[in-house]
C-alpha cells in the first residue's frame, strides 16, 4: 500500500508543474542575475577599461619605440634584446632592488616576529605598544619621512654621528655609492609594524594548551619556539612573505627622495621602478618602460610561484591535519 | 631570573625599542622648530628656542601657492577616492559575497589575481587614455579609478568581511519582499561597517601619502598636493631652509597622525583581520 501512494505522488506532483516551472525556472535564474552584474558594473568596467585593455596595450607597447606623441613604432623584440644584453644601467637596478628585497623583507619580518613575541607576553600595556609600533608602517610611506630619513643619513645626521662616538666612522650614507641602498632598507624595516600586527594575530590564535602540554612534557623555551609557534605560525609567516615581497619589488618613494629623483650617487639607489619612470617619463621611452614593466611582472609571478611550491614543504595549516 | 625582572625585562626591552623608533619623529618635530643655524652646528635634539617663523615661512607655501590650497586640494582627492573605493568596493563585494552569477568563480579569481599585479603594468596606457581624454593635469586620473573598485586589496578584504556576517538576516527580508538593493543597502552595509571603515582610514591615509601617481598626473602648482610642493621643496632648498621644510612635513604628516590617534583600533584590527582570514 505505502508504495503505491509513495510512487502515484511524485508522479503527479511531476505532471502538474513539469513543463512550465522549467521554464520559470529559467528565468528566475535570469532574474536573479541581473541585480549581481549591475552591483558589479563599476568594478566590471574597471577591470575591463582600466585592467585588461591597458595590459594588453602595454604587451603591444612593449614591442614599439612609443614617446606619447608619435604613433607607435614596431621594434620587435629591440626592447626587451637592449634592456637584457646592452643595459648595464637596467641590470644595475635589478641588482640593487634583489639586493633590496633580499636583505630588507628578512630583517623587516624577523623584527616583526621578535616584537611580536615580545608584545604577546607584555601583559598589560600590550594595547598600547601595539599600535605605536605600527605608527612608522603608517607614516613611513610619506615623503616626509623619506626627507627626515635623507636628513638623518647624510653627512652630519644622526646616524652618521652615533656611529661615529661608538667607532664606527662611516661618514654620510646618502652620498656613499656603497651605503645609500642601506639607508632605503633601513627605512622599510622601521615599518616593521604592518607584519607585526599581523603576527601578534596570528600568535594569539595558538592556544596556550599546546604550550601548557609542551612544558608538562619538559620542553624548553627553544623547543616550544620551534615545535609550537613556527609550525603553528607558518600560515601567517607565508602571507607576511608573499606580502612584502610583491611590495618591495616596488618601492619607489624611498628611493625618490634620498636620491633626489634620479637614483644616486653613481645609480646605487636607481631601483627598477625608479628606471622605470625614468625610461618612461623623464627619457621619453615609454616602449621601454612598458617592457621594463612587462619583465617585473613576469619575474613576481615567478617569484611567487616558487614561494608557493616550496610552501608546500614548510606552511602547515591546522585543519589539514583533521581531515 | 627573579620573578621581578622577568615582569620587567619584556616592558624595558620593549619601551628602548619604542625609544630607537620614535626617534626620527622627535627629530621631525624638533628640526621643524629650530632656527636656522642650529639644524646644522647643533647635535642637541631640542632647540635653544622654539623658532614659529619656519611655521608661518612654510604656511606661504610654495611658488605662490599656499599651503592651505595645497591641504584643500590633498583633501578633495583623498576625500573623493575614500567614497570611491568605499562605494565601489563595497558593491562589487556584496555580489562577490552574496550573489549569484554566471562566471562568478572566474571574476572572483581575476579580482584576487589583480592583487598581485604591480602598477606599473597597467601605468602607461592609463596615462594614455587620461591623455586623450585630456584629464592629465587634473584630479581625475586620481579620483576617477577608484570609483570603479580598482583596488582589489579593498573588494576582497570586505568579501572576506561580508562572508562572515549571518545570512539568516538577509534571508528573512527577502522572504518579507526585500529586494537585492535593499538587503545590500539597508542590511549587509550596516553590518559591514568595520569593514568599510577599515576601508576608509587606509584609502585617505595611501592616497594622502601617494607621491607617484601624483607626480606623473599633476603639473600645475596650484594643483599640486601637499607631498608634491614638498618635493618642490626639496628641489630648491639649501640648509637654509630646512626648518620652513620640516615644518611643512610636520603639517603634512599631521593629518595622518590625527587619523591614527582616533582610528588607530579599527586600523590595527583591520591590518590583523585581513591578514588572517585570506
Amino acid at each position: 500500500m505505502s508504495t503505491v501512494s509513495t510512487t502515484r505522488a511524485p508522479a503527479r506532483v511531476e505532471r502538474t508543474t513539469d513543463p512550465r516551472p522549467r521554464r520559470s525556472k529559467r528565468r528566475q535564474v535570469r532574474e536573479r542575475q541581473w541585480p549581481a552584474y549591475v552591483f558589479l558594473s563599476p568594478w566590471m568596467i574597471g577591470a575591463v577599461v582600466l585592467t585588461l585593455v591597458p595590459m594588453a596595450v602595454s604587451l603591444y607597447l612593449s614591442f614599439t619605440d612609443y614617446n606619447l606623441f608619435d604613433p607607435p613604432h614596431w621594434v620587435g623584440l629591440r626592447n626587451y634584446q637592449e634592456m637584457l644584453f646592452e643595459d648595464p644601467r637596467y641590470w644595475r637596478s635589478v641588482g640593487t632592488t634583489l639586493l633590496y628585497v633580499v636583505v630588507a623583507v628578512p630583517l623587516k619580518l624577523g623584527l616583526a616576529l621578535g616584537v611580536a613575541m615580545l608584545l604577546k607576553n607584555l601583559g598589560r600595556g600590550r594595547g598600547f605598544y601595539r599600535s605605536a609600533f605600527y605608527a612608522p608602517s603608517l607614516l613611513g610611506a610619506s615623503m616626509s619621512i623619506a626627507l627626515v630619513w635623507k636628513a638623518l643619513f647624510n653627512d652630519g645626521g644622526t646616524v652618521p654621528d652615533v656611529l661615529d662616538a661608538v667607532g664606527i666612522h662611516t661618514g654620510g650614507w646618502v652620498g656613499n655609492p656603497d651605503l645609500a641602498v642601506y639607508g632605503v632598507v633601513l627605512l622599510t624595516v622601521w615599518q616593521f609594524g604592518a607584519p607585526m600586527v599581523i603576527f601578534l594575530a596570528g600568535l594569539q590564535q595558538i592556544s596556550p594548551d599546546l604550550y601548557e602540554a609542551a612544558a608538562l612534557d619538559g620542553a624548553g623555551r627553544w623547543r616550544q619556539f620551534v615545535s609550537i609557534t613556527v609550525p603553528m605560525l607558518s600560515p601567517v609567516v607565508f602571507f607576511n612573505l608573499v606580502l612584502e615581497v610583491i611590495n618591495s619589488f616596488q618601492v619607489f618613494t624611498p628611493a625618490f627622495a634620498i636620491s633626489g629623483g634620479d637614483g644616486g650617487p653613481a645609480d646605487s639607489t636607481m631601483f627598477y621602478t625608479l628606471y622605470l619612470y625614468e625610461r618612461g617619463f623623464t627619457a621619453s621611452h615609454m616602449g621601454y618602460a612598458a617592457a621594463m614593466a612587462w619583465l617585473l611582472l613576469i619575474a613576481i609571478g615567478v617569484i611567487t610561484l616558487i614561494l608557493f611550491r616550496t610552501s608546500r614543504s614548510w606552511v602547515f595549516y591546522a585543519d589539514e591535519e583533521g581531515r | 631570573m627573579n620573578i621581578a625582572t622577568k615582569r620587567w625585562l619584556p616592558h624595558t626591552v620593549a619601551a628602548v625599542c619604542l625609544l630607537v623608533l620614535l626617534y626620527p619623529l622627535a627629530w621631525l618635530l624638533a628640526t621643524s622648530l629650530k632656527p636656522a643655524d642650529e639644524v646644522v652646528t647643533s647635535l642637541d635634539l631640542l632647540p635653544s628656542h622654539l623658532e614659529w617663523s619656519n611655521y608661518t615661512t612654510a604656511l606661504d607655501g610654495v611658488s605662490g601657492v599656499t599651503v592651505s590650497r595645497l591641504l584643500g586640494n590633498t583633501l578633495l582627492i583623498a576625500g573623493g577616492a575614500v567614497l570611491g573605493n568605499v562605494l565601489s568596493c563595497s558593491l562589487a563585494a556584496y555580489a562577490f559575497a552574496r550573489l549569484r552569477f554566471r562566471m562568478s568563480k572566474v571574476m572572483f579569481a581575476f579580482m584576487v589575481a589583480t592583487l598581485m599585479l604591480p602598477h606599473h603594468v597597467v601605468l602607461i596606457p592609463q596615462y594614455i587614455i587620461f591623455n586623450r581624454l585630456g584629464l592629465v593635469d587634473s584630479f581625475w586620473p586620481l579620483i576617477l579609478p577608484k570609483f570603479l573598485a580598482t583596488e582589489a586589496f579593498f573588494v576582497f578584504l570586505i568579501v572576506q568581511f561580508m562572508r562572515g556576517l549571518p545570512r539568516e538576516l538577509e534571508e528573512s527580508a527577502r522572504i518579507d519582499g526585500c529586494g537585492p538593493f535593499r538587503a545590500y543597502w539597508s542590511i549587509t552595509l550596516p553590518l559591514a561597517r568595520p569593514a568599510l571603515i577599515t576601508t576608509a582610514i587606509f584609502t585617505f591615509i595611501w592616497t594622502w601619502n601617494d607621491f607617484f601617481t601624483q607626480m606623473i598626473y599633476l603639473f600645475a602648482p596650484e594643483k599640486f598636493t601637499i607631498t608634491l610642493a614638498l618635493r618642490s621643496f626639496v628641489d630648491q632648498s639649501s640648509t637654509s631652509a630646512y626648518g620652513p621644510m620640516f615644518a611643512m612635513s610636520v603639517i603634512s604628516v599631521l593629518p595622518i597622525v590625527l587619523f591614527f590617534l582616533v582610528f588607530q583600533r579599527y586600523l590595527v584590527q583591520g591590518m590583523a583581520t585581513s591578514g588572517l582570514k585570506g
